[in-house]
């Protein structure tokens, strides 16, 4: 039986005429240990689907099942990391976390709890910032703390919402690599939404695309097999990743979409060819006049990329 | 130095924060501006308005001679200090001559009982500000029992504030003279125990603040809980909090800032109200000072009247600061109150 199960599975917002369908018939099936990104572009409907899995929303048709029991509503044994990270601004990062603790471990000691969070904030690197509330600390470190609050929760499976969305460029790679580093230590089944096809090569298992809204679904999954742990630099080097990242990309923007390079080569060909002057251009003849001999002569190449 | 520069505009004291740069002497010509500023265009204008207010007063008959200008407004003031002052002395004297016939007495006569007895004084000017201020926090107290809890549901239930709406949008607007009379005939019928606790005129210009001043606390806190961040709400979900761990640790803290303004508007319109209704009712108080002294119908009382409105009108002042200080103390985010 797989950790996490969704069988045809459709939602829909609005009503009547209004009525749009967000998700149409989706098929998903997670293992344990897994780290499985989804992919696809804004709007598309993945934050519904990280949703659904939260138990946040109930789907319209089909079902959503951990280890075979359909998920009724939103627990601590599925933690979610928003997008938007949805700490508390009024409790400090040790007192943000502990929250989430006293409700997890309502069995331990206080001081086990105590334990508890600092150590999970350690695994985060944010021991040095335990007195500071939210609002003092920069996008990347409250990252950190809603993913350690979220892991102190011990959860079966950690689902992660577009996690790394928000920070910029530079902070973004940094916590990629902790992310991945975390996920190395601890082995939790991870689901990550994105809308960065290298993160998920970086990070991930297992991709599978998210079609373009309304009404998406999954496509064809890819398995990543690229050594771990993996580096940013030497990735790019590697023939498999960028055949993974072309089918990736074929699949999200479509193959015909992509922007294609097209050079454009004059040829010099011997000017030896008469000047027509015959066919004067009629309006009632349909037919193009003679080419110019400039027009003649190019040659369009295109390049795969 | 830098800190207590902070605290003194967290406070709302930030005109005095040039006279100190200026001790510090930071910077002299910025400093003095910024006195001028903050400090003498006020002095200014305050000067400007009791010149106009004296020369108006001068030309302006009424029934008993001539308005009363700033001067005899503020003999006055000195007056009903004088006044408060002298009482005080009459009730200790009083009360010194009893203590020594008590002991004269009980000497005489060690096998009887020696009764007490109170000085019967007249409530003086302070007394009834004291009375004044008790009845508009007992007031203020009703109505936000009533109404932070009740916001609180209405912000959480959204049938819950459709069903109240219509009473909040009809009876926010009634004047505290339509409710005091109901109040008053219902605190007589509900309230007759043989030793009473309060006067029923206190209860009932207590109810009828807080039947006024219960309206922008309940108003705001149902905004404020409607408007939490829904991911806020989201995270109460995924950790499974109990219905009460809930508005303890989310809700509460979420709407405090909108919980607070709502309070400082409850406490000033309860302040406003609070004169209107001691008048009516009778309860001992800046209202009924005003009242006795209007029947007397003199110059002086006039002045007396105008004394009593610049007291209204600087407790008033410093109640709205207080709160906003309170605010800002328990409030997570400083900069989102204005």
């Amino acid at each position: 039986m797989s950790l996490l199960e969704l069988n045809h599975v459709s939602k829909s917002y609005g009503h009547g005429a209004g009525r749009t369908e967000v998700l149409h018939d989706v098929n998903l099936r997670i293992e344990e240990g897994e780290f499985v990104a989804i992919v696809g572009s804004s709007g598309a409907g993945k934050t519904t689907l990280i949703s659904l899995i939260a138990g946040l929303i109930q789907p319209d048709h089909g079902q959503v099942l951990l280890r075979g029991q359909p998920i009724t509503g939103p627990g601590p044994d599925r933690a979610l990391v928003f997008q938007n990270y949805s700490l508390l601004p009024w409790l400090s990062v040790r007192d943000n976390v502990a929250l989430a603790v006293d409700q997890c471990l309502k069995h331990a000691s206080a001081q086990q709890r105590r334990d508890h969070v600092l150590a999970f904030l350690k695994l985060v690197n944010l021991s040095a910032a335990l007195d500071k509330k939210p609002g003092q600390l920069s996008g990347g470190m409250r990252q950190r703390v809603a993913l350690a609050r979220a892991l102190a929760m011990e959860p079966r499976i950690l689902l992660l919402d577009e996690p790394l969305g928000a920070l910029d460029a530079l902070t973004r790679a940094t916590l990629q690599t902790e992310l991945e580093a975390i996920w190395r230590q601890t082995r939790k089944t991870v689901v990550m939404i994105t809308n960065d096809v290298d993160e998920g090569l970086l990070l991930a298992d297992r991709i599978i695309p998210l079609t373009a809204g309304p009404a998406a679904t999954l496509g064809p999954q890819v398995s990543v097999d690229l050594p771990r742990p993996r580096d940013r630099k030497t990735l790019n080097q590697e023939p498999c990743y960028r055949q993974l990242r072309r089918t990736l990309l074929d699949f999200l923007v479509g193959a015909g979409r992509r922007p294609e390079t097209v050079v454009t080569r004059k040829l010099h060909l011997p000017d030896i060819e008469p000047e027509d002057l015959t066919l004067r251009p009629s309006i009632f003849s349909p037919r193009r006049p003679p080419r110019r001999r400039n027009e003649v002569k190019e040659v369009r190449i295109r390049i795969d990329s | 130095m830098n800190r207590f520069i902070h605290a003194l505009e967290k406070c709302g004291l930030s005109f005095l924060v040039p006279i100190l740069r200026l001790i510090r002497g930071e910077n002299l010509d910025e400093q003095i501006r910024g006195i001028l500023l903050n400090i003498g265009v006020p002095i200014l204008a305050f000067v400007v308005f009791l010149g106009i207010w004296s020369s108006v007063a001068k030309s302006v008959e009424v029934s008993f001679g001539s308005l009363p200008g700033p001067a005899a407004v503020w003999t006055e003031t000195k007056n009903l200090w004088a006044g408060h002052v002298d009482e005080r002395r009459k009730a200790t004297e009083f009360n010194e001559r009893q203590a020594e016939r008590k002991q004269e007495f009980l000497e005489r006569f060690p096998d009887r009982e020696w009764k007490d007895r109170k000085y019967a004084a007249k409530p003086t000017y302070i007394d009834q500000i004291f009375t004044s201020l008790k009845t508009v926090f007992a007031g203020f107290l009703i109505a936000s029992l009533v109404a932070v809890p009740l916001g609180i549901l209405c912000g959480l239930s959204k049938t819950l504030n459709t069903a109240l709406n219509p009473f909040i949008q009809i009876f926010k607007p009634v004047s505290p003279l339509a409710w005091l009379p109901i109040v008053m005939i219902l605190v007589s019928a509900l309230y007759n125990p043989e030793e009473p606790l309060f006067a029923k005129s206190f209860i009932s210009s207590a109810v009828t603040v807080s039947l006024c001043s219960l309206w922008p606390t309940l108003i705001n806190t149902a905004v404020g809980v409607a408007s939490i961040d829904n991911d806020y709400l989201n995270v109460a979900r995924v950790l499974k909090l109990g219905w009460f761990r809930k508005i303890r640790t989310i809700v509460l803290p979420s709407a405090l800032p909108y919980i607070f303004t709502g309070l400082r508007l409850s406490l000033g319109v309860g302040w406003m109200v609070l004169i209107a209704a001691e008048m009516l009712a009778q309860n001992p108080g800046l209202g009924k000072f005003v009242w006795d002294m209007f029947q007397n119908g003199s110059s002086q009382t006039l002045a007396q009247i105008m004394v009593a409105v610049f007291t209204v009108g600087l407790i008033g002042f410093v109640l709205d600061r207080t709160m906003m200080l309170i605010q800002k103390a328990v409030s997570f985010d400083g900069a989102s109150i204005r």
